[in-house]
């Protein structure tokens, strides 16, 4: 009995502590960055959030890429409550290529540019309070953007 | 090598665009350089962008954003003479940083 509350309280305090963790650092999301399917990194990102599909989201990739290292992505979206906006792309060795946070200040509206190996799908997903909204493209690459 | 942030932006109607560019290798960490070893990974991990010292924003990213990252994002509530500042920290631990001042 005595053992059994002793270990109550210690897992207590550990789930606390993990709780006030993110808070305090904006931790990296090592485990989605190092994740090699769509699957594993939208997992590791959103956990048991449904993402669905939306026209919301405003994601401006070119349809053919001619140089897969050099490709312009920009992501946009009038949706309230934006916090996270992921870029994925599919055929990626890691598929996540980046994680922007959005703060009170900010506009839900980034450009960037990522590497692409080969045509791919490439995916950009909004994180509002508790939801997920995803726009996906396919990326025909003629040049691909490892090995330079 | 790695050098300064290098930015540019305006303000209209109380939002300011910012659009910024890192010299930066962001090697993979799986190209093979010509005699065959394999390039060690480094490429810019966080990038943080502050109003007036405050964060208004960050990015993470992976290896696959491009050589030399260009990076374009918007604040609200942000009026000229408010200084923007951008910093990114790579995975070697190597940092840099950029700032101006909105017109």
């Amino acid at each position: 009995m005595n053992m059994n509350r002793r270990k109550f309280v210690r897992s207590l305090a550990l789930v606390t502590t993990l709780a006030a963790m993110p808070k305090l650092v904006f931790a990296r999301a090592v485990e989605a960055f190092k994740a090699d399917s769509v699957d594993d990194v939208i997992k590791n990102l959103l956990g048991d959030i449904p993402v669905e599909e939306s026209d919301q989201i405003k994601f401006k990739i070119p349809d053919i890429a001619e140089n897969g290292a050099v490709v312009p992505v920009s992501v946009s979206t009038d949706l309230e409550g934006v916090d996270r906006i992921y870029i994925v792309i599919d055929n990626n060795p890691t598929p996540l290529s980046a994680v922007f946070e959005i703060g009170q200040r900010s506009v839900a509206d980034v450009s960037t540019r990522v590497k692409i190996g080969e045509s791919s799908m490439a995916r950009a997903i909004v994180r509002t309070n508790g939801k997920a909204y995803m726009t996906a493209k396919e990326v025909k690459v003629t040049i691909g953007g490892c090995g330079g | 090598m790695a050098g300064n942030v290098k930015l540019r932006g305006k303000v209209k109607d109380g939002v300011a665009a910012i659009k910024c560019l890192m010299p930066h290798p962001m090697e993979t960490g799986t190209r093979r350089a010509d005699d065959g070893s394999v390039v060690p990974a480094h490429y810019i991990e966080t990038v943080t962008c502050e109003l007036n010292g405050e964060q208004v924003m960050s990015a993470q990213w992976g290896p696959s954003v491009s050589k030399d990252p260009y990076f374009a994002f918007k604040i609200k509530d942000a009026k000229p003479g408010d200084v923007v500042k951008v910093t990114w920290i790579d995975n070697q631990g190597e940092t840099a940083s950029g700032e101006m001042t909105l017109k």
